[in-house]
């Protein structure tokens, strides 16, 4: 049976409408206007135990509040809902004691204790056993390489010190299913491939199913086979990553150098110009006219370099996001999102 | 319960990092006392009365410097703003993920700032108590000692459940803060805090005397200054324990519905 089972699901938000200005404010103490705003707009999707899935989506998409229903923190508006056999928002403490939610914005440490004493906590909160609560510990503060910080107040660490130990507290009751989202954000490239490392080889060891949600591409590319694309409250990809590539990328591109400054007079002939500035070019060209194109320039002008790239996964995922956006306003759907 | 017991703990370790903050505020909180004092001797002389609302000039005195005790069990310093700021600013998530229960979690760190707080004032309360002692009733019997240990803890109960109450408005009120201020100046008035409640005409001190306020403060100050007999610091310590359980029920009541209404809209 799957892990994390999702049918039909929506959750609908109520939100005040207000114009801005003074008389606007006035009159909407009178008289409150509301519309309904679609976050999460029938998303199905199951989770085999041990898997790790990517959330991408744009802001507002309704990647956070679908976490939120998976881990019990909001009520669906309809749809079902089932985590290890659990219905999340029935928040019972069996289900509680095996998942863990970890909001990258957010923190659960006591500010001005070590984290040390937070962990503490954590293990009596969570029943854990002193012999794993030690092992773990040990082993994750080795990973993360934070042994020497667990006595000093959260607040005197940096961002990333303080990053880690929020995924240590996050971990420390050996979570079935962890929810993670942005758990980089903010954070410096070391101390994003360290938790980037640490998930992974968490992951592979302890067969922890874990969905995760990131701006960062690489994140997402380094740690999960599977990505679940959402737009709009909808899920528009369910598949691999390089699945969003092949599908997507119909062009590619074409990065020229020229000698002498000797430049095309007119290349958007060529096809369509990404970046012109002499001696440089750059060039987006449909897959099939590669070959034809670099021979015509490579006859025609005096070439210093050329290399022939695929768009990064960053344009893929933005022209993905582009067309569902499209498609949503020529169909003529009302599905205004928030991200709460 | 151990979990609960390990908050407590843990608290106590947060609380003792501003140690030097309790001397100091200790000590100031006394200053406005001794201008209230002052104001007494100068109504008392100009009223050529022994007796204002049934107490003598020394029993006034001993009256505010006792309600500093009372007081020290029933405040709850930032505990409503704190649910409020919990629930708005989306700290409560780590409560509802949790296996915890928040109500009772709260309880726990309030147990420990008090424990704390009161170690740490300890030394400046005796030095004051030592200075006035001239003003102050004499050690009360066992059985009003133990009336007196009983009633401050009524007044805890009563406390804690009522700013946790106006703390929890903060589900359906963005801002609560105009809301806590006036609840703690309504508070100040009615409680007993700013004058005693006997010097209210009769019909006001009525229905005065009969609302939680009274019970938080006034009377337990009462008790301690020993102008009740044993039959009736009983009565009032069971009214008391009326008072702050329909307080408390009303709490975990607004907690569940409020509760509710946050997963289905907030979160």
């Amino acid at each position: 049976m799957a892990e994390i089972c999702v049918k039909d699901l929506h959750k609908n938000y109520r939100v005040h409408v207000k114009p801005a200005g003074l008389g606007a404010s006035v009159k909407s103490l009178f008289n409150r206007k509301y519309k309904d705003v679609r976050a999460v707009d029938g998303i199905s999707f199951d989770i085999e135990p041990g898997e790790m899935v990517g959330f991408l989506g744009p802001n507002g998409a309704g990647k956070t509040t679908t976490l939120k229903m998976l881990s019990g923190l909001i009520f669906p508006t309809s749809g079902s809902v089932s985590v290890m056999g659990f219905v999340p928002w029935e928040r019972k403490n069996e289900y509680r004691r095996q998942f863990a939610l970890l909001m990258g914005q957010k923190n659960q440490l006591w500010w001005d204790l070590p984290a040390s004493e937070s962990f503490r906590l954590h293990k009596e909160i969570y029943n854990i056993e002193d012999k794993s609560f030690r092992t773990v510990l040990g082993d994750l503060t080795e990973l993360l390489d934070v042994k020497s910080l667990l006595d000093q107040p959260v607040r005197e660490l940096s961002l990333g010190e303080r990053m880690k130990m929020e995924l240590i507290a996050a971990l420390l009751h050996s979570p079935r299913v962890l929810f993670l989202d942005e758990p980089t954000i903010g954070l410096d490239v070391v101390a994003q491939t360290n938790i980037r490392n640490c998930l992974k080889q968490y992951n592979q060891e302890r067969q922890v199913t874990i969905i995760l949600t990131s701006h960062y591409m690489r994140d997402i590319e380094a740690l999960c086979d599977r990505v679940l694309v959402i737009d709009h409250g909808h899920l528009v990809h369910d598949g691999s990553l390089q699945d969003i590539t092949a599908r997507f990328s119909t062009h590619k591109l074409l990065l020229l150098r020229f000698q002498n400054g000797q430049m095309p007079e007119r290349p958007e002939e060529f096809g369509e110009v990404v970046e012109l500035t002499p001696p440089r070019l750059t060039l987006r060209i449909p897959r099939e006219q590669v070959p034809s194109c670099v021979s015509h320039i490579l006859d025609s002008y005096d070439v210093d370099d050329i290399s022939i790239e695929d768009p990064s996964i960053e344009d893929v995922i933005s022209a993905l996001f582009n067309q569902t956006a499209k498609r949503t306003r020529d169909e003529g759907v009302v599905a205004e999102t928030v991200d709460g | 319960m151990g979990k609960y017991f390990v908050v407590f703990r843990v608290a106590l370790a947060e609380r003792l990092v501003y140690r030097a903050d309790f001397f100091l505020s200790t000590f100031l909180r006394f200053i406005p006392i001794v201008t209230t004092i002052l104001l007494w001797r100068a109504i008392y002389d100009g009223a050529n009365q022994t007796e204002i609302g049934g107490l003598q000039y020394k029993q006034m005195v001993s009256y505010y410097l006792l309600i500093m005790i009372v007081r020290a069990f029933g405040s709850m310093p930032k505990l409503a703003s704190g649910i409020a700021l919990a629930i708005r600013e989306g700290e409560l998530r780590k409560y509802i993920l949790q296996p915890i229960d928040y109500l009772t979690y709260l309880l726990s760190l309030r147990f420990a700032h008090k424990l704390v707080y009161f170690v740490m004032s300890a030394i400046p309360y005796t030095i004051i108590f030592w200075m006035c002692s001239d003003y102050l009733p004499g050690w009360p019997s066992p059985t009003m000692f133990c009336m007196s240990i009983l009633t401050l803890s009524m007044t805890f109960y009563i406390g804690f459940a009522i700013n946790s109450l106006i703390g929890l408005l903060g589900f359906w009120f963005l801002e609560v803060a105009s809301f806590i201020h006036a609840f703690m100046t309504l508070q100040y008035f009615l409680s007993g805090h700013m004058f005693p409640l006997s010097l209210l005409p009769k019909s006001i001190e009525k229905i005065v005397t009969w609302l939680p306020f009274a019970y938080e403060t006034y009377y337990p100050t009462l008790i301690l200054l020993q102008k009740v007999n044993v039959e009736e610091a009983m009565r009032i310590v069971a009214i008391q324990f009326v008072w702050g359980s329909i307080v408390a029920g009303l709490c975990l009541f607004t907690w569940k519905r409020g509760l509710h209404q946050y997963s289905a809209f907030g979160g």
